[in-house]
């Protein structure tokens, strides 16, 4: 275990160097400074550059040290608008987390679900419109989706006379107090939620489904209801128990990895999360935040990594100790 | 541990009480012989008035299937009275399975099933889950086949068992837990209360089994449905596993049902047996009855096809020819008649009832049945004579010579195969050595079987492999044709050595390739060879005339096929270049035994045609008895007994030898039940942990009998192969022949 450890953040700590590199050498912040009105001098430009540690007359290895050096005291640099990388850092993360949790939850549980009953009524009326709908909306790109939830929930809300689904941004600015608050949260919440649970529950249900089909002609599920079992009881203890263990590595890729990668949903969302901000950091060629993201994302990939492993070895006595 | 019913509740234990009480007379060793020795009453009638536990009448089961109804089942009437065992033998497909799942309600839902199953008088068919599940494990309770995939692998032994007893009693976790350990104690697992909390997959096969029963009898069930329960493991397993279950129904007083292809465990283990073919029963009556005098030919066929391990004479088994039928389109008539030598125009236009006829004392499904009686006679039928016995082959030129004047084909030297052990990621260090096979002699010459045996896992399959790879392992020295494989340098000469000598393996499905048309499988070896195209064409039919198929099927694909008849392609594809040797691995072990004889007819025949030498890899002893000229007994990487069949089966020397041919089950019920076993007390080591001394010493039944003095002498010294006869050796320290057959 510890060697493993040991293996993922020398992985870590590769992947987020050559992220530095690329980062540093390939994007221009200069031309961000360029583009200001009014235009400030070159003499001001090369100051500023040079508070941030974005010189690019200084050798990129230098920047290199001074960045690893800043890290290694909490530090992530400053952003090309001179706030702290650190800060913004902590807001999207945040951010993120809060759109994430509740639609993660629903979406692998619904999907586990939705995909285990699929196999249990395989070719029945419920297997087939899950299979039908998962594929169609796996076809879709998750702009069509979110947009089209968005007309729609235009539509309620006229009909209703009053805005009940707000679909950009967080939470309103301008409420105070917890309720009002929590309320306008929720009211934000419910389009991106339901976006990101329906791509998640379509794509893990398929995989479920197959895992669930190998399982439930299995003999010990047999053994299961010869004990006495009831059909039920032992679907899901004997059953879905086992057949959810192929699926548990996928689950946490993809719940852990979706921190920065919900990119879409939080651009069209409105909401400043971590994804949107790796977009954002790149187009508007800030090299610290760039690199910041990086981190971020190598070091949730170490987390998902050893979380799978944890997890699986929790749930299969048969990898344990080896 | 005999009161084992301590924590249920106590309506069941006057059930088992009562239950123990019929089942004591008929089941004990002793009392075994009142039913069956000569009485002429049907054996049901033995119990008296006792009504059935379980009676199963006129059932009928189809699956739907894309090509119509799939006919599983077609009318089984069968009854089972408390404390009986009753035995239902098959081929693959004959419908024994399901209609025990139908019993246990357990058949999915697509099945249409129709008739009557009741137990205690009430009807089973047709309750609802939550009904049935209060049955399944209480009432009746089941034994299947795998216990690898028959238990969830993410649970421990221990949950399995306390779920069960939890479903139908009413106790806390704690108490469910010590009767738990009671049960695994009771099913002879040691240190149970440690192994309690193992995980399947850290049993062994034999261990699992046991635990399954275990699971079965946690609430005294009045009956258990045993499906093949012994078919995935050794003879020696099979042997503790059967007695395991004898000592259940000892215990619980259950009836048994036991379903099975192997007519040798049913013979000492049932009171009645059941035979079915196609969907339905076609023989049933007491166990002698059917064994000694069957009135229907493919039970007669059955009996005549297995090789047996206390046959003495080199006879041609009698298969029995063609292929069940299948069973969405079952043909009009009885469903055997395409296969039966005494088939007469009725047999095409009507199926035969299964009713008893004058002069017989069970019921069979011929129309013939009242003519087949013993040592046949004027106008009758002698059920010895009606399939044509295949001629015994006459010996090759070459099997005539004295064997010391034939040539050796194969010498093999000491050879040595391990395996590290390693451990470790990145930097391997070595923990251990599997000694895989650990110094093995042996010799094949011109025209002669050898027969290697063992339990699975003691090398049998390495050492094929080391011989075939033919670089001379890591020591010793493999000898083909007179050159020592080590002087044979470089890929040419390698070739050659290697046409001649081939290999048939054990699974016909998956040896052979199915995107080819068995043509180009057998193409594939003379391309190799460079053999051009006109030979190569007139080679195939010939070749599949040799393995009795009809060379016009060249096109077909492998699963155009039979089982049996694919391992004839396979036989086929490894004669294709005339080899002098064969090395076949299992070549038998995947058919069903109808079948199965028609290959053992083949491979003898090929033998004495071709002037063949085979290395027969095998373990089932009976069919090593029947085709082996010498045999190879093998425990742990080594040999530990050597001879000629004969003398080896007659006169075993090693006390493994002497166990492994006591746990062979005779396919006969008076000699079966008046057997002893030699029960050897757990598994097969590990082959990275052999003992020292005498690697056999800790299983070893004899080693227990000797002094300290002697027992020493085991510990310390290995035993060397000694010799005791002309052609027999045995390497233990106190060889002694003891006849066990």
């Amino acid at each position: 275990m510890l060697r493993r450890l040991a293996n993922y953040l020398i992985l870590v700590i590769v992947a987020t160097s050559l992220a530095y590199f690329l980062a540093a050498l390939s994007l221009n912040p200069r031309s961000n400074f360029e583009a200001q009105k009014p235009r400030p001098t070159n003499a001001q430009i090369d100051a500023t550059l040079k508070t941030y540690n974005l010189d690019p007359e200084t050798p990129v290895v230098v920047r290199y040290a001074r960045w690893v050096d800043g890290i290694a005291h909490g530090n992530l640099g400053k952003d090309i608008k001179g706030g702290s990388v650190a800060d913004d850092f902590a807001r999207k993360v945040g951010v993120s987390i809060r759109l994430l949790v509740i639609a993660t939850l629903i979406g692998s549980i619904g999907g586990v679900l939705v995909g285990a009953y699929g196999a249990i009524k395989q070719y029945r009326f419920f297997d087939r419109w899950t299979t039908l709908a998962s594929f169609f909306l796996l076809a879709m790109p998750v702009f069509v989706v979110a947009i089209a939830l968005q007309m729609f929930a235009v539509n309620i809300n006229e009909s209703a006379g009053s805005t009940l689904i707000q679909y950009t941004g967080e939470y309103n600015p301008t409420l105070s107090g917890f309720w009002p608050v929590m309320l306008s949260r929720l009211q934000h919440l419910i389009l991106p939620t339901i976006t990101l649970t329906l791509f998640q529950i379509a794509q893990y249900s398929r995989y479920q489904r197959n895992t669930m089909l190998d399982v439930l002609g299995s003999d010990f599920l047999r053994t299961a209801r010869a004990k006495g079992l009831r059909r039920r009881t032992a679907l899901m203890k004997h059953g879905l128990r086992t057949a959810i263990l192929p699926i548990v590595p996928l689950l946490v890729y993809n719940i852990v990895l979706l921190f920065t990668g919900a990119t879409f949903t939080e651009t069209i969302f409105g909401w400043h999360g971590m994804g949107e901000w790796l977009v954002l950091s790149i187009t508007t060629n800030d090299v610290n935040a760039v690199a910041a993201v990086s981190l971020f994302t190598a070091a949730v990939v170490l987390v998902a990594g050893l979380l799978s492993d944890l997890i699986y070895s929790a749930l299969d006595p048969r990898v344990r100790f080896s | 541990m005999s009161d084992t019913s301590q924590d249920s509740d106590t309506s069941q234990d006057s059930d088992t009480s009562q239950d123990s009480g019929t089942s004591q007379d008929s089941t004990t060793e002793e009392g075994l012989t009142p039913v069956i020795e000569t009485s002429k009453e049907p054996a049901a009638d033995r119990h008296g008035g006792v009504p059935p536990l379980l009676e199963v009448s006129d059932l009928h089961v189809s699956f739907p299937s894309e090509a119509g109804p799939v006919r599983a089942v077609r009318g089984v009437s069968y009854a089972v009275r408390p404390g009986e065992v009753l035995g239902i033998v098959g081929e693959s497909g004959s419908g024994k399975s399901v209609s025990s799942m139908a019993v246990l309600g357990l058949l999915p839902d697509s099945a249409d099933i129709r008739g009557s199953i009741r137990m205690d008088g009430r009807e089973l068919l047709g309750l609802n889950d939550a009904k049935m599940s209060k049955i399944r494990g209480k009432d009746i309770a089941m034994v299947f086949q795998d216990p690898l995939s028959a238990l969830t692998p993410v649970y421990s032994i221990g949950t399995q068992i306390i779920e069960a007893i939890q479903v139908h009693q009413d106790v806390d976790k704690v108490k469910a837990r010590t009767r738990a350990v009671e049960l695994l104690d009771l099913v002879g697992i040691p240190d149970p209360h440690q192994r309690v909390d193992a995980f399947p997959h850290e049993f062994s096969g034999g261990m699992r089994q046991r635990a399954m029963i275990a699971m079965a009898i946690a609430n005294d069930p009045k009956i258990i449905i045993a499906d093949e329960p012994t078919t995935a493991l050794d003879v020696t397993i099979q042997a503790q596993v059967l007695e395991v279950l004898k000592k259940a129904q000892d215990v619980t007083g259950a009836a048994i049902v036991m379903i099975t292809h192997d007519l040798g465990v049913i013979a000492g283990f049932a009171d009645r047996v059941m035979v079915m073919y196609a969907g339905r029963p076609v023989e049933n009556g007491p166990v002698d009855e059917v064994y000694y005098r069957p009135r229907m030919p493919y039970t007669i066929g059955l009996l005549g096809s297995i090789p047996r391990v206390d046959d003495d004479e080199r006879r041609a088994l009698t298969p029995i020819d063609g292929t069940p039928p299948s069973m969405v389109s079952l043909p009009q008539g009885c469903p055997f008649e395409a296969r039966c030598p005494i088939a007469i125009d009725v047999c095409r236009e009507r199926e035969p009832e299964l009713v008893t006829a004058p002069g017989a004392n069970h019921p069979s499904a011929c129309h013939r049945s009242r003519e087949l009686m013993e040592g046949g006679g004027e106008g009758l039928l002698d059920p010895e004579t009606i399939y044509p016995v295949p001629p015994v082959p006459e010996a090759h030129e070459i099997e005539r010579l004295p064997r010391a004047e034939r040539t050796a084909v194969l010498e093999v030297d000491n050879l040595v195969k391990h395996f590290p052990l390693l451990k470790g990621a990145v930097f391997k260090r070595r923990i251990g050595t599997v000694k895989a096979v650990d110094g093995i002699t042996l010799e094949i010459k011109e025209g002669e079987t050898l027969g290697l045996v063992g339990e699975s896992g003691c090398g049998k399959t390495t050492t094929l492999l080391e011989i075939m790879d033919l670089t001379g392992g890591q020591a010793g020295s493999v000898t083909v044709f007179g050159k020592d494989v080590r002087e044979v340098k470089g890929n040419k000469a390698r070739k050659a050595l290697r046409r001649d000598m081939q290999i048939v393996f054990q699974d016909p499905m998956a040896s052979l390739d199915a995107r080819m048309p068995i043509g180009d499988i057998l193409a594939e070896p003379l391309k190799t060879h460079g053999w051009d195209r006109a030979r190569t064409d007139a080679r195939i039919p010939e070749l599949l005339e040799l393995v009795g198929l009809n060379p016009d099927h060249a096109d077909r694909f492998p699963q155009e096929f039979s089982g049996g008849q694919r391992q004839r392609v396979s036989i086929a594809r490894a004669l294709a270049l005339e080899p002098k040797l064969v090395v076949l691995d299992e070549p038998v072990s995947a058919l069903d035994v109808s079948i199965q004889a028609g290959v053992l007819n083949l491979l003898d025949e090929l033998k004495s045609r071709m002037g063949l030498s085979y290395l027969f890899v095998a373990h089932d002893l009976s069919v090593v008895r029947h085709i082996a000229d010498r045999i190879a007994v093998m425990y742990l990487g080594r040999i530990v007994e050597l001879g000629e069949t004969k003398s080896v089966f007659h006169e075993p020397s090693h006390p493994y030898t002497q166990a492994l041919l006591s746990a062979v089950p005779l396919p006969d019920p008076q000699k079966e039940r008046a057997r002893e076993r030699i029960l050897l007390t757990g598994d097969l080591p590990s082959p990275a942990n052999v003992p020292s001394g005498c690697r056999f010493r800790n299983r070893c039944p004899k080693y227990l009998q000797l002094d300290a003095g002697d027992q020493q002498r085991c510990e310390s010294e290995d035993p060397q192969l000694q010799s005791l006869a002309p052609d027999h050796t045995a390497a233990c320290h106190f060889a002694e022949a003891l006849a066990v057959v």
